[in-house]
């Protein structure tokens, strides 16, 4: 076996839970034939990553995410692995977009910080539970 | 996390597989051969991706199978250096904090990389993070179970192919941490093909509930 490239490119989270969600329904349709006890490993990696991913932002997201995600990052000037983490991530807080976004001190303000995490809240969905709790809302008032 | 990498390989197709199309029973194997196994100096292999180019299958005399040379692309686990990544705690020991992704165990974070300063309580096996603040100190525990934000900074590849019947035997040059290997195979059955650093001394990594709020 021979590696000819072991970088050919990066993957999203998102970009592989919708391959393994994608691989898992195939597979179920498949099962009506003998089951072949080689697949195990397959099994066992497909059912942890799903598990993991599945806990992460990507679950809630879908083709359309990617590309606004894009065009809304183009103003900032970031790097692909760092576009990458934000995307992965959803981080809320202005310590997370330091973690991810390298010399964010000297690249970005506080308010393009902010401005940051706006548009990464606004552009990619979170998790609908917790979506609840935005206390920002100005609808909750009327419950008052 | 995830990364592409295009591979080349032969493939051999059985002959009792042979009603089945050429390209499911292709990537069958490949998922076969590769899928949960680590490749030495590229990842952790989870899933094919696609194929790219199939050439001419060839029977050789002496094989009723056929072996086809296939050039694929495999989805593989391999974090960049300096990526953030989430994890749960899986335990901690006097080496540091041991910790899991679910489908990828070996992760271990060093002492020295833990917020400073830190102690290990013995009594219960858990390293706590002392943190000072104006009220007093706290002490953050680093429990089994709970998330963990962490920076990968190093990452380590150990060749695990089977060693020859001699019993002495240099230590692999990768892996700074193992000991010489000695006459013992078992001590090699132990170490993991694919180990991963992490550091969490920064603001904003350790435990994802120590940062919110």
């Amino acid at each position: 076996m021979e590696v000819r490239d072991a970088n050919a490119a990066m993957l999203s989270n998102y970009e592989v839970y919708q391959l393994l969600t994608d691989l898992k329904e195939k597979r179920k349709e498949m099962v009506k034939n003998k089951h072949s006890t080689g697949q195990q490993n397959l099994n066992t990696i497909m059912y942890e990553t799903l598990k993991y991913l599945s806990k992460t932002p990507c679950a809630h997201q879908n083709p359309d995410t990617v590309k606004e995600f894009l065009t809304a990052m183009l103003p900032h000037k970031l790097t692909k692995a760092e576009k990458l983490q934000l995307f992965n991530h959803r981080p809320q807080t202005a310590v997370e977009i330091q973690l991810m976004v390298e010399e964010s001190e000297e690249r970005l303000t506080e308010e393009q910080i902010d401005e940051l995490i706006q548009k990464v809240t606004d552009v990619l969905p979170g998790d609908p539970q917790k979506a609840g709790d935005v206390s920002a809302d100005p609808e909750m008032e009327t419950d008052q | 996390m995830f990364v592409l990498v295009e591979m080349v390989d032969t493939v051999r197709i059985p002959p009792w597989s042979f009603h089945r199309q050429l390209n499911d029973a292709i990537a069958e194997e490949l998922n076969k051969k590769l899928a949960n196994k680590v490749v030495y100096n590229v990842g952790l292999c989870i899933c094919l991706y696609d194929i790219t180019k199939l050439e001419d299958s060839y029977i050789f005399p002496g094989d009723g199978a056929s072996h086809t040379k296939v050039h694929f692309r495999y989805v593989v686990f391999h974090p960049f250096l300096d990526e953030i990544l989430v994890g749960k705690i899986k335990g901690c020991s006097a080496e540091g904090v041991h910790v899991s992704l679910g489908f990828f165990d070996d992760i271990i974070i060093p002492p020295e990389s833990l917020q400073q300063p830190t102690k290990f309580d013995e009594a219960e096996q858990v390293w706590m993070w002392e943190y000072e603040t104006d009220e007093g100190a706290h002490d953050l525990y680093m429990d089994q179970g709970e998330e963990i934000r962490f920076r990968v900074v190093d990452e380590v590849f150990i060749d695990t192919s089977p060693s020859g019947p001699s019993a002495k035997k240099e230590g692999p040059s990768a892996a700074a941490t193992a000991p010489p290997a000695g006459a013992e195979d078992s001590a090699q059955q132990k170490e993991a093909p694919y180990t991963l650093i992490g550091s969490v001394s920064e603001p904003g990594l350790g435990l994802l509930s120590w940062w919110n709020s």
